[in-house]
């Protein structure tokens, strides 16, 4: 049952990546990528944490993802085909750092296949482990973190003021 | 077969099916009474008749409608990209069923010697389950905005996304009071903290209640503006947009638009009565002991879930008839320069009445 669900999930969330990166049309590229971050919060919950799903869900798939499609609509970008053609440098150096990152995955991957799975005994993704760990061990980074992004929240309006 | 079902997985499965099949039917079929209620009270509101021809007190009005939408063409605009274009209703309409899978709409009942809860999946982020399927909603009227190619369309899909995710901060936060007060997102666990009188329910400021009134009314404005109802309803605005985001629809597509904001109409309701006003409880404590334990009591506290719900839905509809449609500025200043302050006071309060528990005593 978990396995048919994996690959399944696994299936729709490599197609709808290779949909975001053919698809010419930004608005098509940006739904499908909405579709696979709901997909991605499929695997969490196939690793019983649920809390975090939901999380991916309401904040990736349902604010982000909308904002990035405003803004697209917005500006109103038309078909990628109509653009001038790429460089061949451009050619060159995506094919580069296309094998360098593919060197990185691979052998994040390799260290990881066969490694013994975390049994699922103490679950973490429900919201009370998870505020457990937040508000506990992690209450100093947790802080800061929330800091951090109140100055880049004052930061972005000070510059969307100063423009106006 | 029996013999499958008498299983604890088949009953399981049985009895899910079962609910999912109940569930999606009635609200289908309430939707399609909504639609001659709304006609009939604006009617009166606005001191006309309403649809009064077909059947008794024109109650057959819903199946005219339906034939009408199958029998009509079904046009896609030479222009529209067609998969989004086809896509996007079931896109609006499949978010707005999921998000009922939540709501508790009866007491845990008892079937075959087992224990049956009356709400189709109860897990622990439950509140969390429904904001997130709100939340996925918005894209139908997006891609139906964009896919249209129409400049009255995409206007409207602009709108209702920038809409759309500045309310649902406003809803989050209102709502997180109540999660404050209960300790819990499991929709079951909140309703069961609010049994006995009505003086328990959430909405009431005092001790025995959850001092949740100004949440409550917070709660409501951002679910008018969520499903896109008068008198934020932007993204439709029929005077500057035509019919905004489903003007180039017709035929069962844009009746599915409409269909999904009768929906979430229904949810927004049932979220509210679920968390705010005692869920399925009657509020009456003599009145559930006089019925005792079992069926009576079960079907009472059914049809009072439903009466709740359908309250609700009528001042939907009484608000839609009696205010104007707000200019989208002032749309924009009322979700973050006052919804948004006040949701975060009532947060404050709230967090120190829990702090010195002040909440739910006696």
């Amino acid at each position: 049952m978990e396995t048919v669900a994996f690959y399944s999930l696994t299936f729709l969330a490599v197609a709808s990546a290779l949909v975001v990166i053919l698809q010419r049309k930004p608005v098509v590229s940006a739904l499908a990528l909405a579709f696979n971050l709901v997909c991605i919060a499929g695997f969490y919950l196939l690793l019983q944490a649920q809390f975090m799903a939901l999380l991916q869900v309401i904040v990736y798939a349902g604010a982000i993802m909308v904002l990035i499609l405003f803004v697209v609509m917005l500006l109103n970008l038309g078909d990628e085909s109509t653009e001038r053609p790429s460089r061949p440098i451009q050619r060159w150096l995506g094919g580069l750092l296309t094998a360098a990152l593919a060197l990185v995955f691979g052998f994040s991957v390799s260290a990881v296949v066969g490694a013994p799975l975390p049994d699922n005994a103490a679950p973490f993704g429900t919201a009370a482990a998870l505020g457990q760990e937040l508000f506990g061990r992690f209450f100093y980074p947790f802080e800061v973190i929330s800091l951090l992004l109140l100055v880049a929240m004052i930061g972005a309006v000070l510059l969307a003021k100063r423009r106006l | 077969m029996l013999d499958w079902f008498s299983t604890d997985l088949g009953f399981q499965i049985g009895t899910t099916f079962a609910k999912v099949l109940i569930v999606v039917n009635s609200l289908l079929g309430v939707v399609a009474v909504m639609t001659w209620i709304e006609r009939r009270v604006s009617g009166v509101i606005q001191f006309r008749w309403g649809p009064n021809r077909v059947g008794p007190l024109g109650l057959f009005q819903p199946v005219a409608d339906g034939i009408k939408f199958l029998m009509k063409e079904d046009i896609v605009p030479s222009d529209a990209y067609r998969p989004i274009f086809i896509l996007a209703p079931a896109m609006a309409m499949v978010p707005a069923l999921c998000a009922f899978a939540v709501i508790p709409i009866g007491p845990t009942i008892e079937l075959f010697g087992r224990a049956v809860p009356l709400v189709i999946i109860d897990i622990d982020g439950g509140i969390l389950f429904a904001l997130a399927a709100a939340s996925l909603g918005v894209y139908g009227i997006v891609s139906a905005g964009w896919s249209s190619n129409s400049k009255y369309s995409l206007m409207g899909g602009l709108r209702a996304s920038a809409q759309m995710v500045s309310y649902e901060l406003g809803l989050a936060l209102s709502l997180i009071g109540v999660i404050l007060i209960s300790g819990s997102l499991r929709p079951t666990e909140i309703v069961a903290q609010q049994a006995g009188g009505f003086w328990h329910w959430n909405v009431f400021p005092w001790f025995t209640g959850g001092w949740q009134t100004l949440g409550f009314l917070l709660f409501v404005i951002a679910g008018f503006a969520e499903t896109n109802r008068l008198p934020f309803d932007m993204p439709e605005a029929e005077s500057e947009l035509v019919a905004g985001y489903h003007t180039e629809y017709s035929s069962m597509k844009f009746s599915m638009f409409f269909m999904a904001e009768y929906v979430n109409m229904l949810t927004s309701a049932a979220l509210a009565v679920t968390l705010f006003l005692g869920g399925y409880h009657t509020g009456l404590p003599w009145l559930d002991s006089a019925l005792g334990q079992g069926w009576a009591l079960w079907t009472v506290q059914i049809l009072a879930f439903m009466a709740k719900v359908g309250c609700f839905m009528f001042f939907f509809v009484w608000v839609r008839w009696t205010l104007p449609r707000f200019r989208y500025d002032q749309l924009m200043n009322l979700g973050w320069k006052s919804l948004f302050p006040l949701a975060l006071a009532n947060l404050l309060v709230t967090g120190v009445l829990v702090a010195f528990d002040l909440v739910h005593q006696g």
